[in-house]
């Protein structure tokens, strides 16, 4: 493969602070140099260079929280079908969550897994755990040996653990293999059923819905647990004010949490929902706007330092069904950077700030050796117009299934190019 | 065919319906309301007489898609097709294909194949019958869709509250029990608004929804000073098995303080009447005393009202299907 040289380009690196003009040369699948401000100075003969018109050049983003259908339900997604999503989307790190069938809750499903995502060679793979056999949240799973085979934290994806005495030697145990817990923020007895967030819209659509306090009272559980066991806590997806006042008091008290948002509580609130519209079904259902501006207002203050997609796909005979029966779930992967541009063209919050929360900061938060235009780094790239518009067509996406909430919307922002260890694996046509 | 004196004028003047279905009150507005009344006013005349049938629904096919078991209400959208001159068919997918794992919009398209005109659907699902319209060409009536809506009861519940006052500006309306549960509440509280009535919602905090005061009605926890100078009472049907102290400690205890009966009447205007959209739970919500009781209980005028109200429904959709 012949070397690289990614010139003509806003090159954007949180990691080193640096949002300017610049040049990334790529030689061997790794970054053989950075130019911030200036050129690369004189090239070799072999190397090819790529114009990048102005585009912005940024590292590849990482993920935390993407589902596929494999194994076990290949109809919605296979590893290879959430690939090429994340590849069209920028994204070069996917952390799988492991509520498949079966369950990632042993290392031999964390091996298929990362065998599946080497023979198709697009982007990085990377499993998470289940914290308990078959994420039911009783008996722990094999925690130590998941992290061995190549596991990078420990969930129970979208079911919260129950019983704190569960929860608290699971994120005591999982702190001794160096693992981090991810954990939902829901009381499961009060979100029961809901298919809504509680409140005037939810009631007069008469929707079962549930109040902003089951999450806050979840938070509130697991932060003393942290605070008891010392151990390393994911908030996954923080969605309310009332959850961000209790994670502001968590971290003010030096609680070693990461809190996560998606992108789609981020974009959208409850009256999204319209006339039942299942694609704007999630669990965690959507939100008042008030919930959504706190969130964005913690995203800006860096109380909630990394953005997800929370990719789930779910296809149209899981999605045309009555709302409170509809599966819920958005595939995410495609739309999450040009959805997340929105909030650097508003003006709301720093590209750098932004381009943080989906690079380094994941990246950091878990070891990868992603996230960053640095030496000797992994060359995962992604080249983008911040300011081409585009129209969300569902059923243009990559993904098997098309349950998109930004169908229909404008999105400001396109991929033109995406590189994985120095090979293009994604170029706009 | 005979037509009763006048029921011609009231026909002649039956107006085009602007819309293809019939799913929400939400949709309709004061003109559309007060038409609809005065011809369902129409049609409670013809009801009464030995000869009831009509032609205006000749030639089309009234099909009745009931998810969930109601004799009442699918019977009286049965007579109403067929005093227009409909064909009326009716079907129970919860016996049939619906437990093969059929899917709610397999059915519909299903049975639009058949071709339809008019599509009664009832189902446990909030949202079900507009995802329905989206769905099949015909026109669908929304028999009630699980906790949202239910708006030919509102229209029914209209017709008797104007008959038997002569108007429903000003009324003040005591909507009690169950509102939370409750597609008649939500419907009865958009379309009585919208015709000027005062709307009250009265019942116990865990049967309330969520900020129910900011659908504009005073809500009320103690039933004497909700239901205090009420021209109508409105008691809401509380399915058993949320008693029992799922949503309420007991019967005993729920028909003590929010069951309607002749000593909570009494703090009503004096000449108060009482409602309820049936099937009744006796000495649950509503006490036999009051229920029964023809100088008090409108309950029975109701049921008849249901008819007239689904056929003026049935005739304004059906004048739209002739004009398409």
């Amino acid at each position: 493969m012949r070397p690289q040289a990614f010139t003509n380009v806003r090159v954007v690196d949180p990691a080193s602070g640096w949002d300017g003009p610049g040049a990334v040369l790529v030689r061997d699948g790794v970054i053989a140099d950075v130019a911030q401000g200036g050129g690369l100075g004189s090239l070799s003969e072999d190397v090819e260079v790529v114009d990048g018109g102005g585009a912005l050049l940024l590292p590849g983003l990482v993920d935390l929280r993407v589902k596929t259908g494999e194994p076990g339900a290949e109809t919605k997604e296979t590893l290879k079908s959430a690939a090429l999503a994340a590849a069209a989307g920028g994204v070069t790190s996917i952390v799988l969550q492991p509520d498949t069938d079966p369950v990632v809750d042993e290392p031999s499903v964390a091996d298929f897994i990362l065998r599946r995502a080497r023979d198709i060679h697009l982007v990085h793979v990377y499993p998470a755990g289940a914290a308990t056999k078959g994420a039911r949240g009783e008996r722990m799973a094999e925690i130590g040996l998941m992290a061995e085979a190549g596991c990078v934290y420990i969930t129970d994806a979208d079911r919260p653990i129950v019983d704190s005495k569960v929860m608290r030697r699971v994120l005591a145990y999982a702190a001794g293999f160096g693992m981090q817990v991810a954990h939902r923020p829901a009381d499961p007895w009060l979100v029961a059923g809901a298919a809504a967030s509680e409140g005037e819209f939810a009631a007069r659509l008469g929707l079962p819905s549930a109040p902003a306090a089951a999450e806050k009272i979840m938070l509130e559980r697991d932060l003393a647990l942290v605070e008891l066991t010392g151990a390393r806590l994911i908030v996954d997806q923080v969605t309310t004010a009332l959850a961000l006042e209790s994670l502001e008091r968590g971290l003010s008290r030096g609680l070693p949490v990461t809190a996560t948002a998606s992108i789609n509580h981020l974009s959208f609130n409850e009256i999204d929902i319209g006339d039942y519209r299942t694609f704007c079904k999630l669990d965690p259902p959507l939100r008042h706007e008030d919930d959504r501006q706190a969130l964005i207002e913690a995203l800006s203050t860096g109380l909630v330092k990394i953005v997800v997609s929370a990719h789930a796909p779910a296809p149209a005979e899981d999605k045309r069904l009555p709302y409170d029966e509809a599966a819920p779930g958005a595939v995410g992967l495609q739309t999450l950077l040009p959805a997340l541009l929105a909030f650097h063209h508003d003006g709301r919050i720093p590209l750098i700030d932004l381009i943080r929360t989906v690079t380094c900061a994941p990246a950091d938060l878990l070891g990868l050796p992603a996230g960053r235009l640095a030496k000797g780094a992994p060359a995962d790239l992604v080249l983008c117009d911040p300011n081409a518009p585009q129209v969300i067509d569902a059923d243009k996406l990559v993904s098997k299934s098309k349950n998109s909430p930004f169908d229909g919307r404008t999105l400001q922002g396109r991929v033109l190019r995406t590189v994985v260890d120095g090979r293009t694996v994604y170029e706009a046509g | 065919m005979t037509t009763l004196a006048g029921l011609d004028e009231v026909i002649g003047r039956r107006f085009p319906f602007p819309r293809r279905h019939f799913l929400s009150v939400a949709d309709l507005n004061v003109v559309e309301v007060s038409s609809l009344l005065d011809l369902a006013d129409g049609f409670v005349a013809l009801n009464r007489q030995t000869s009831k049938k009509l032609d205006l629904l000749k030639g089309r096919t009234l099909m009745n898609l009931f998810f969930e078991n109601s004799t009442r209400t699918q019977s009286s959208f049965e007579l109403a097709g067929k005093r227009l001159g409909a064909d009326v068919v009716n079907m129970s997918p919860r016996s049939s294909s619906i437990s093969k794992g059929e899917t709610l919009i397999d059915t519909a398209v299903t049975l639009n194949a058949m071709q339809p005109d008019i599509l009664v659907v009832r189902h446990a699902s909030s949202g079900a019958a507009s995802l329905l319209s989206q769905k099949v060409g015909c026109s669908v009536i929304n028999a009630g869709d699980g906790q949202h809506e239910h708006p030919t009861q509102a229209l029914l519940d209209a017709l008797s509250m104007r008959r038997a006052f002569g108007r429903i500006a000003g009324l003040k309306v005591a909507i009690c029990g169950d509102v939370l549960h409750s597609r008649v509440a939500r419907s009865n509280v958009a379309m009585l608004q919208m015709l000027g009535a005062e709307v009250r919602l009265v019942g116990p905090p865990t049967l309330m929804p969520a900020q129910a005061e900011r659908w504009g009605a005073a809500v009320h926890h103690d039933f004497r000073k909700g239901v205090a100078g009420c021209d109508v009472v409105m008691a809401l049907r509380l399915q058993l098995e949320r008693m029992d102290g799922v949503m309420a400690p007991s019967q005993r205890e729920y028909f003590r303080f929010y069951g309607l009966d002749r000593e909570k009447l009494a703090h009503a205007a004096p000449h108060a009447r009482v409602m309820h959209p049936g099937p009744m739970n006796r000495g649950v919500e509503i006490d036999s005393d009051v229920a029964d009781d023809p100088d008090v209980s409108l309950i029975q005028d109701q049921v008849e009202m249901g008819v007239a109200a689904r056929m003026a429904v049935l005739a304004s959709l059906a004048a739209r299907l002739d004009n398409a």
